[in-house]
């Protein structure tokens, strides 16, 4: 079975006069038929960049891109015909009432005046805006205009659903709404890809993730198997009065330490399980003014962290 | 890891150009909707401007002895101004029509992205936003007709010989605007706006031999070679020998050549810059 999106040496140059930005650099992914896929990665990392291009909204610099196995720089209007789309913009047509953005988008897609309006009306009932079927999108809240939003990327019934930061700006509320949505259009048979810098959208929600940063995959495997391979099984953050080289040596001597790094007053430190670590660590840190110890529960964060000793937050 | 695939169906292949037709149907079916909404402040934008002119300069001045006398000519001021007030709407219309929109869902709303993401080419976007603008077009002028014809005091004298002159100078008039519409919304910013018409609609519209016939210019001979560069003039001309032959006028080739020129142009550059606008 060939994948739903296949993406090979994937690159895109923006070049903007004197300084050019290096914003994809030889991406290569596949996601399969019916998964859910997760491309996570902090702002600027080149997520928006990768969705353009599958979604044909950007030309590549190099690369190859197939969704539902078509060529999306060879063939545009046919790889849209198999695709659905939410950008990052909200960008819902602020001139239709919610159920003509549904019905227009439809009759865009070649679906008969029937059909359309069958289609708009069964959508609203589903996501839950029936009674918002005569409002103008600039009416609704945030999470109802995102759910419209992704209404409408499904009202034509695509193979493959793009939605870049689904849940970005939403209230806690509304962005479990939309996780209930997503999970249903997968249970559904639909292929998702989603980009998000939230870790607990790629970690609970993703079959598989993609950690992405300035343009490049860091790795790629299920949140359980990253969190075993990225030997970041727990991280611990030690602040000290004096952090001085001796206790970074210290701790890396310590059982089960994978590494050490610095940081503002004191050292990260990585080991592959939690028990005695504190303790250990408390007494190496003694005699250097020991002021803090937090250890962190392993999470995609800590595997970022691992990966590019940043934290992932914006 | 993977879970389960799923095959889905396979939809019946679609011949692309039928797949690319129907989408453009639903673009300019969403449009009409737009259109119908809006369809009093529509009227109102096209109404408002020739209505006050006509009534002004061809019932109130004549009654007060103000009237002009277009010199020159068998004709009166009422006549010659029908065909210039006409084209001054279509113009007028296609540019608003797509100009201001347009320069909004580029700049900031992002709206169009749905559109742009319908199974056609991105090219044929931007000539449906031209395409039914031609509509528009024709709407303004059937709203401007009845004005321009019934409110002058004096009798007008129109006499439309030849019923497919007249179309195909209001198509090619409509193509024009249209495409000058969409390369001006892809080019200036919506706070612009206002600052593109007073610079270069002002001039189009005083110069664009609506208030006389081109002929007429002779004596103001720099002004009359100028006025070549301003497409509003064959429109003006074009419905002259259209709609009011008496009065003097271009030949047609002349008018016919320049609209078909100015079209094809026009919707060059409009469709090159809409193209290089939304792709990166
Ligand atoms: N149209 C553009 N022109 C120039 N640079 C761009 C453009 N879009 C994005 N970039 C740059 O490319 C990089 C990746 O951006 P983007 O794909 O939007 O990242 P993300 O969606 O992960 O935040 C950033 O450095 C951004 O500034
Ligand atoms: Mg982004």
């Amino acid at each position: 079975m060939p994948p739903a999106i296949a993406i090979a040496g994937l690159t895109k140059r923006y070049d903007a006069g004197a300084n050019s930005v290096l914003a994809v650099n030889e991406i290569d992914l596949e996601v399969a038929e019916g998964e859910l896929f997760g491309l996570l990665g902090p702002n600027g990392a080149g997520k928006s960049t990768t969705i353009g291009i599958c979604t044909t909204r950007v030309m590549p610099t190099a690369g190859r891109v197939r969704v539902a196995e078509i060529d999306v720089v060879a063939d545009p209007p046919r790889a849209r015909a198999e695709m659905g789309v939410v950008t990052q913009f909200r960008a819902l047509d602020r001139s239709l009432t919610c159920w003509e953005n549904l019905y227009y988008h439809a009759r865009y897609f070649g679906m008969g005046a029937a059909a359309a309006r069958a289609r708009a009306g069964e959508l609203l009932e589903q996501f839950r805006l029936a009674d918002r079927a005569r409002t103008l999108p600039d009416r609704l809240s945030g999470g109802m205009a995102q759910r419209l939003q992704i209404a409408r990327a499904v009202c034509h019934r695509p193979r493959v659903l793009f939605l870049d930061e689904p849940t970005a700006g939403l209230d806690p509320q509304s962005r479990i709404a939309v996780w209930d949505l997503v999970r249903e259009l997968r249970a559904g048979g639909m292929t998702v890809l989603l980009t998000t810098h939230y870790i607990e959208e790629a970690e609970r929600l993703c079959d598989r993730v993609a950690i992405i940063d300035h343009g490049r995959i860091l790795i790629c495997d299920t949140p359980a198997q990253l969190k075993r391979q990225a030997g970041a099984g727990v991280v611990m953050h030690l602040r000290v009065a004096r952090a001085a080289p001796e206790l970074a040596e210290r701790l890396r001597a310590l059982a089960g330490v994978s590494g050490v790094e610095p940081i503002e007053q004191g050292f990260r430190v990585f080991a592959a399980d939690r028990d005695g670590l504190a303790p250990a660590a408390a007494a190496a840190a003694q005699d250097f003014g020991l002021e803090d110890i937090a250890l962190a529960e392993p999470s995609l964060e800590t595997v970022f962290i691992r990966l590019t000793g940043r934290e992932l937050r914006e | 890891m993977t879970p389960a695939a799923r095959p889905l169906p396979k939809p019946a292949p679609q011949h692309p150009r039928a797949r690319a037709l129907a989408a453009f149907w639903g673009l300019v079916l969403r449009d009409t909707r737009v259109l119908r909404r809006e369809l009093v402040p529509f009227v109102v934008r096209t109404v408002m401007n020739p209505l006050f002119f006509v009534f002004i300069f061809t019932d109130v001045m004549p009654k007060i002895g103000q009237g002009f006398a277009a010199t020159g000519t068998n004709a009166n001021f009422a006549t010659v101004l029908v065909p210039g007030l006409v084209a001054i709407a279509v113009l007028f219309q296609g540019i608003m029509a797509v100009t201001l929109p347009l320069s909004i869902e580029l700049s900031g709303t992002h709206e169009i992205e749905d559109r742009l993401m319908a199974p056609l080419p991105v090219s044929w976007v931007a000539f449906e936003k031209i395409f039914f603008s031609v509509f528009q077009c024709i709407l303004a002028a059937i709203v401007v007709f009845p004005m321009v014809y019934f409110i002058p005091a004096t009798p007008v004298y129109v006499h439309v010989a030849n019923g497919w002159l007249l179309a195909v100078v209001i198509v090619l008039s409509g193509v024009a605007s249209g495409a000058l519409g969409l390369a001006l919304g892809t080019i200036v910013k919506p706070q612009q706006i206002s600052l593109i018409f007073a610079v270069l609609l002002t001039p189009i519209i005083f110069l664009g031999c609506v208030y006389y016939p081109w002929a007429l210019l002779a004596p103001v001979r720099w002004l009359q070679v100028l006025s070549l560069a301003n497409p509003l003039v064959y429109v003006s001309e074009g419905l002259r020998m259209a709609l009011t032959p008496r009065v003097p006028h271009m030949p047609a080739w002349a008018f016919l050549s320049a609209l078909v020129i100015s079209a094809a142009g026009f919707s060059a550059w409009g469709i090159a810059g809409f193209k290089k606008r939304v792709g990166s």
